[in-house]
């Protein structure tokens, strides 16, 4: 028998606030944090809303010793960094990071990190006085110049900043976790794919407790025009931000990106009785897959959701469970039209009989697809529904595109026994999650 | 999970696409004689950079090897690297003429780097929105700059996961996919992983290794920045010189290393051709320094002894080391160090070279390429030599098979990658046995 993994700490953040408590209120009183765009120049764009976080000073979340190390990290990597200092406290645990004289209940090398991460983009006005001193009097940049000159007015640890392995990489040092150690970088995917290599991890006894899930701000120019650009993004909520993102209604007409990320602690359930932890919920399955879609490569799944509805069963079949076991999937529900649809359609093809009668929810409409911070902040989601035995509010959805429980209501008390958590990076790789009551 | 139920991880294909070449044999050849893949940098204007030299791959044309090149319209570097190593290592896995495979129980795992930025219209979209006065960029004139200039596809193969979805379209297979980008650690903690989801029984096959390129004007510039490039510009095949005393810097290379990884059973199954076995993964975190490398690499030292253990071998058994050896100072002295600390008496009769001599460092691809050096040391019993290394550093007093080939019994070889923030991955391979 493989080790039992149960989850004891979350931190999440969002456009609805920093700590998983702020995120919670939220999504329980229905309140979307989609708005206008404000940390760059909008108003040309043909998208001009997403999900900020409210400002916070990174120093507020790092010991004293690390303040310093703050300078090399880019935005993303702040919001890993913040969501773990919350996830440790949040389960209880002293690692130097939380408390340098302390006595840790983990050795470092029993404690992994697996965080996702995206493409994280060059801050635009750091590069450009750099590039500016590589100009010709015409203001056109020239390569020579650059390479004599202008290259020096960048900080001599700027690409630091930018590699995406550094969201683990300052989190581990922070809290001394030297256990083994990944980052995945698939989109969407990569905050689910991160809990279930942790998951795998701690079975395998090659650590003991581990941070996982993910993080990412696409709120640059930059990350923000490439989302843009692929179509993805909704262009007519613009003067209604809050009503923008509309999984499965018949309204839906793209996604809204944001900022944010949820850092989960998952611990084996051995380790964390020993310790009196109080787990949220036993993790029980994971299943992994890839979409084929020969008519649009890397972009949108197939039409069928055949590669979401095969990491689904895979998922069943890990938690050695039945699809009518499970009482609430928190779905992706980016409310891109193809993406909802292959997705309903791998529901109706896994669930059969039993798809009606699941309650569908999305966390999208309230903060926005994070890309690598989405899968992170739906596991935390997926925790908490299960402590409080409530399911958050449904929004935006007046029409549902198909018969299933989707359509916009309160939040409501249920009996959650089991939930099954949904990733997809959008045409690429399919993530899905099972978990438990404890 | 039961012992028993725990899976043989074979190696059935392999292919890379590197400095040296992107034919299996013609490169090992090179690799034995000592040959160097560095020179001058075509890729852009480098002429005035700090590093004006190295390892790209020449000649080298993605749509000689796939089969649907519909799928590729614009693929990015690293993904025209990494499905022309894909498909060699299909091919040689015999598997173009297996038609039974189980797509769905067919995975991949690579660790493939970043796309290459379109740097010239990027450049030219920042300036065109910066407002001089404020030194701050304006979003409307950005974005009519942009508009002009980026177009969708240049932008999306930059994620990080499309040489990935690239790949698994090319070949066909919907198993569990990812990518993991652990900077030059990255392909050897995919393998790992990879064989981790094999060994479990989670698939029957996967795809994995690494695909990369930095040569670029902002990546060159951020290695430069850090002062981690050697600056030997006026010999360029001399400038990779791991262990060396006069070391000053890694040299940058790219390319792709691609292998396919099976459960013994569906590799018997179905008849193919087994290279080798992988027995053991190790993953660790330095938990130490952003900038540095712990001194006395306690992180290298706990991947290396994790990959030992799983493979049930101590340090006695192993008969090569492939080091991550990239030619800095820190990195080769605190390897050396490490190594002496797993190996203890055995350090001194342990062999271990670096290929990044003569390649250059491949980054994500670097660990692939790597291992599948390890599996041809092991086939001819011969190991690869360190080139340019003529002054030996009194830090570094290993057996470094310095500049020339070393032929005798290969059995066993640890694999080691350490990426920059300090996470680092050992794999051991050996020859197969029933």
């Amino acid at each position: 028998m493989s080790r039992r993994v149960v989850i004891t700490g979350l931190g999440t953040v969002s456009g609805l606030g920093i700590g998983i408590d702020a995120l919670w209120d939220g999504v329980c009183e229905g309140r979307s944090s989609i708005d206008v765009i404000k940390c760059f120049d909008i108003s040309d764009f043909e998208c001009q809303i997403g999900t900020e976080l409210p400002e916070f000073k990174i120093r507020d979340f790092v010991p004293k010793s690390y303040r310093k190390a703050t300078k090399v990290m880019a935005r993303d990597i702040e919001l890993a960094v913040i969501a773990a200092d919350l996830a440790v406290r949040d389960a209880g645990l002293v690692t130097p990071g939380v408390d340098a004289e302390g006595e840790r209940q983990y050795d470092g090398p029993r404690m992994g990190c697996h965080i996702g991460a995206g493409l994280i983009a060059a801050e635009a006005n750091e590069l450009t006085a750099a590039l500016v001193k590589a100009t010709d009097e015409n203001g056109v940049f020239n390569m020579h110049q650059w390479g004599a000159d202008g290259m020096n007015h960048l900080t001599p640890l700027w690409l630091l900043k930018y590699l995406p392995n550094m969201l683990a990489c300052h989190v581990t040092i922070i809290h001394e976790a030297q256990g083994p150690s990944n980052t995945i970088t698939c989109a969407e995917a990569s905050g689910g794919l991160s809990v279930g290599e942790s998951l795998r991890v701690i079975e395998r006894n090659a650590a003991d407790i581990c941070f996982c899930g993910g993080a990412e701000s696409k709120m640059n120019i930059m990350t923000f025009y490439r989302q843009q650009l692929t179509g993805r993004l909704t262009t007519q909520y613009n003067d209604h931000p809050a009503e923008a993102v509309r999984p499965f209604d018949q309204n839906a007409s793209g996604m809204v990106t944001g900022e944010g990320g949820g850092i989960i602690m998952l611990e084996a359930k051995e380790t964390a009785d020993q310790r009196d932890a109080s787990p949220y919920a036993e993790l029980i399955g994971f299943g992994a897959s890839h979409t084929i879609n020969p008519e649009n490569v890397g972009l949108e799944p197939d039409a069928e959701g055949t590669g979401i509805a095969s990491a689904m069963r895979s998922a069943l079949r890990d938690a050695e469970t039945t699809p009518d076991a499970i009482n609430a999937i928190i779905a992706f529900g980016s409310g891109q039209p193809a993406c909802d649809a292959a997705e309903v359609s791998a529901i109706k093809t896994v669930f059969t009989d039993d798809a009606g009668q699941i309650p569908i929810w999305s966390s999208k409409p309230f903060v926005g697809n994070t890309g690598a911070g989405a899968g992170g902040i739906d596991v935390a989601l997926a925790a908490k529904m299960i402590r409080e035995q409530t399911i958050p509010a449904r929004i935006n959805c007046n029409n549902p595109i198909a018969d299933l429980q989707v359509a916009t209501a309160d939040a409501t008390k249920a009996e959650l026994q089991h939930i099954m958590v949904v990733s997809t990076s959008l045409g690429g790789q399919n993530v899905a999650l099972i978990l438990k009551r404890v | 999970m039961s012992q028993e139920n725990i899976h043989r991880v074979v190696i059935t294909g392999m292919g890379w696409v590197t400095p040296l070449g992107h034919d299996i044999e013609s490169v090992w050849q090179r690799l034995q004689r000592g040959d160097s893949g560095i020179s001058q940098t075509t890729h852009f204007d480098a002429s005035t950079f700090p590093t004006t030299f190295s390892g790209e791959v020449r000649d080298y044309d993605f749509r000689d090897f796939v089969k649907n090149p519909e799928y590729h319209q614009h693929p990015g570097l690293n993904t025209q690297f990494a499905l022309g190593a894909a498909r060699l290592a299909w091919k040689m896995a015999g598997l173009d003429d297996f038609d039974n495979l189980n797509r769905e129980r067919a995975g991949i795992y690579l660790g493939s780097g970043e796309g290459t930025l379109d740097f010239d219209n990027y450049v030219a979209s920042h300036l065109a929105g910066l407002d001089t006065d404020t030194m701050k960029i304006h979003g409307k004139a950005w974005i009519a700059a942009a508009r002009d200039r980026l177009s969708m596809w240049s932008e999306v193969e930059q994620e990080a996961n499309m040489t990935l979805n690239h790949v698994a379209m090319e070949l066909n297979i919907s198993g569990p996919a990812y990518n993991c980008l652990t900077a030059c650690a990255a392909s050897t903690q995919a393998i790992g992983e990879a064989a981790e989801i094999l060994r479990r029984g989670d698939t029957d096959l996967m795809v994995s290794g690494g695909a990369h390129s930095m040569i670029h004007p902002l990546g060159v510039t951020g290695f430069n920045r850090l002062t981690a490039l050697s600056n030997r510009n006026d010999d360029p095949t001399g400038a990779s010189r791991p262990f060396n005393l006069t070391r000053d810097g890694f040299v940058l290379g790219e390319g792709s290393g691609m292998i396919i990884l099976e459960t013994l059973e569906h590799a018997q199954n179905r008849g193919a051709n087994i290279i080798a076995e992988i027995v053991g993964f190790g993953s660790s975190a330095d938990a130490y320094r952003i900038t540095d490398i712990h001194p006395e690499g306690r992180g290298p030292i706990a991947a290396m002894q994790g990959a030992l253990e799983q493979a049930g071998i101590g340090p006695q058994d192993v008969d090569y080391i492939s080091a991550h050896g990239t030619g800095t100072k820190e990195n080769d002295s605190v390897e050396t160090r490490a190594v002496k600390s797993v190996f203890a008496e055995h350090a001194s009769t342990v062999r271990m070279s670096s290929i990044k001599s003569m390649m250059g460092h491949l980054i994500a691809a670097a660990g692939a390429v790597e291992l599948i050096t390890c599996t041809l040391a092991i086939r001819d019993n011969i190991l690869p030599p360190t080139i340019n290394l003529d002054t030996p550093d009194p830090e570094c007093d290993l057996d470094y098979v310095p500049n020339k080939p070393y032929h005798g019994d290969v059995t066993i070889c640890l694999s080691n990658s350490f990426g920059f923030g300090g996470q680092n991955d050992a794999l051991v391979v050996r020859e197969y046995r029933d």
